[in-house]
């Protein structure tokens, strides 16, 4: 695979989030303002490029049966240090993220770009593939909050983008954007845009349609009926 | 008791991991497509968050809080910055033991849990569990309530879901949003009809 397409695919021909079903969780969970949603991006583009960087490093000396633990304990510390790089510098921003930060230790994409990509590829094409994903998660995270933050709460980043009727505007925020149950729709119909777009996403069906319909009567037989009836 | 009762009924329903926070959602929509699976993995959650999110509590009451190593003479450290590295390490550390355990003494069930078992190391509902029962401070009997709470809330979300999905089989949904489109929109409304419960004040 070429340098570009290690950069560039999993921006949306191979999305961790809309394709591979990888990192759901916090992509619902923190998505409710634009600000925290960035937030979450850069932590986990960070945690990603630094896993993906240091096994793709130490892959030929990883013994097999443990490389998963290794891998884990890998994660585990990179999250560590955004965790407290988070609690020191944005303290409110770690406030928000709350557990979220942790989870990203169990986030599967991380878990899954040093499977799939990192134990087989160099240093270089490890640090891009994590950046490629880390951008591609974002990508994800950033409209769906975009999409919250503006009908929600009628603002982006904080500041007011539709007037809201409470300040003398015209715009009365949808509360139910700001809910969890939200996030599920948005993210829903953005994979029903994707794969609308890349006809190849499409899952394979598990099973056949076949639509039965009542077999047109043979025009012989209805002549004989009409007939016999007369 | 009260407050133990109070505290199970909240983890199930009000603050349902998977429908209210969102854990465990690779899990949950990668293996929903039938119920008979799903309620193996169900009994396996259970188990697991059952049992590590009470030895998490003793980890972090005895070994990584603020003063807890007082017994050695250590009470000026504070080692909770290696929560998440001990947490985790047990869970995985759990979940093995449990898989020797059951193949040993209950092949029945581990043969019907199968792959299920070990993946739950990365299931983030697990390690979820056991960072709210730090962030609420809860005691042993606390969290040992709390932690079986969480596992039959997403228990009952997931074999519910596979429910749906079962019968969501025989639908005519629009090309494109097939699949993982649907499904989204389908947990979408099941949270919103959680989120009824989430008035009940206990």
């Amino acid at each position: 695979m070429s340098v570009k397409e290690t950069l560039i695919d999993p921006l949306v021909n191979r999305n961790p989030v809309t394709l591979q079903v990888l990192g759901i969780c916090s992509a619902l969970a923190i998505t409710s303002a634009l600000d925290t949603a960035l937030i979450m991006g850069a932590s986990l583009t960070a945690v990603l490029v630094f896993s993906n960087t240091m096994i793709s490093l130490i892959r030929r000396l990883i013994p097999n049966s443990l490389r998963i633990i290794i891998q884990v304990t890998i994660i585990a510390s990179g999250v560590i240090v955004v965790d407290q790089v988070l609690r020191a510098y944005a303290p409110d921003a770690a406030r928000t993220l709350s557990v979220f930060v942790g989870l990203i230790v169990t986030n599967c994409i991380v878990l899954g770009r040093a499977e799939a990509f990192a134990v087989k590829n160099t240093v270089l094409m490890s640090l891009l593939d994590g950046i490629g994903n880390g951008l591609g998660y974002t990508a994800v995270l950033v409209v769906v909050a975009a999409i919250r933050e503006l009908f929600g709460a009628g603002t982006l980043l904080g500041y007011e983008v539709l007037p809201l009727a409470a300040n003398g505007g015209w715009y009365v925020p949808n509360q139910l954007m700001l809910l969890p149950p939200s996030a599920f729709f948005i993210i829903g119909f953005l994979i029903w845009g994707i794969r609308t777009w890349k006809k190849g996403q499409v899952e394979t069906k598990e099973f056949e349609e076949v639509r039965v319909r009542p077999a047109a009567p043979d025009p012989a037989t209805l002549v004989a009926a009409g007939r016999a009836a007369s | 008791m009260s407050g133990l009762i109070d505290i199970f009924i909240r983890a199930l329903l009000i603050e349902n991991l998977a429908l209210a926070f969102f854990l465990g959602m690779c899990t949950f929509l990668a293996v929903s497509k039938q119920v008979k699976t799903t309620l193996g993995l169900g009994a396996a959650v259970i188990v697991v968050e059952t049992i590590s999110v009470p030895l998490n509590n003793l980890i972090y009451t005895h070994l990584l809080k603020e003063g807890a190593l007082a017994w050695a003479g250590l009470g000026h450290l504070d080692f909770t910055f290696l929560g998440l590295i001990s947490y985790i390490g047990v869970i995985a550390a759990m979940v093995q033991i449990l898989e020797m355990f059951l193949s040993r003494y209950m092949p029945a069930l581990y043969t019907s849990l199968g792959i299920f078992l070990p993946l739950l190391t990365v299931n983030c509902a697990i390690l979820g569990a056991s960072l709210f029962m730090v962030q609420r401070d809860y005691d042993f009997t606390e969290s040992v309530a709390y932690g079986f709470g969480v596992g039959v809330g997403w228990a009952l979300a997931i074999v519910a879901l596979a429910g749906l999905r079962e019968k969501m089989r025989y639908s005519d949904v629009p090309e494109g949003l097939e699949g993982l489109g649907i499904t989204f929109v389908t947990v979408g409304l099941m949270s919103l009809a959680f989120m009824g419960i989430s008035g009940i004040e206990l």
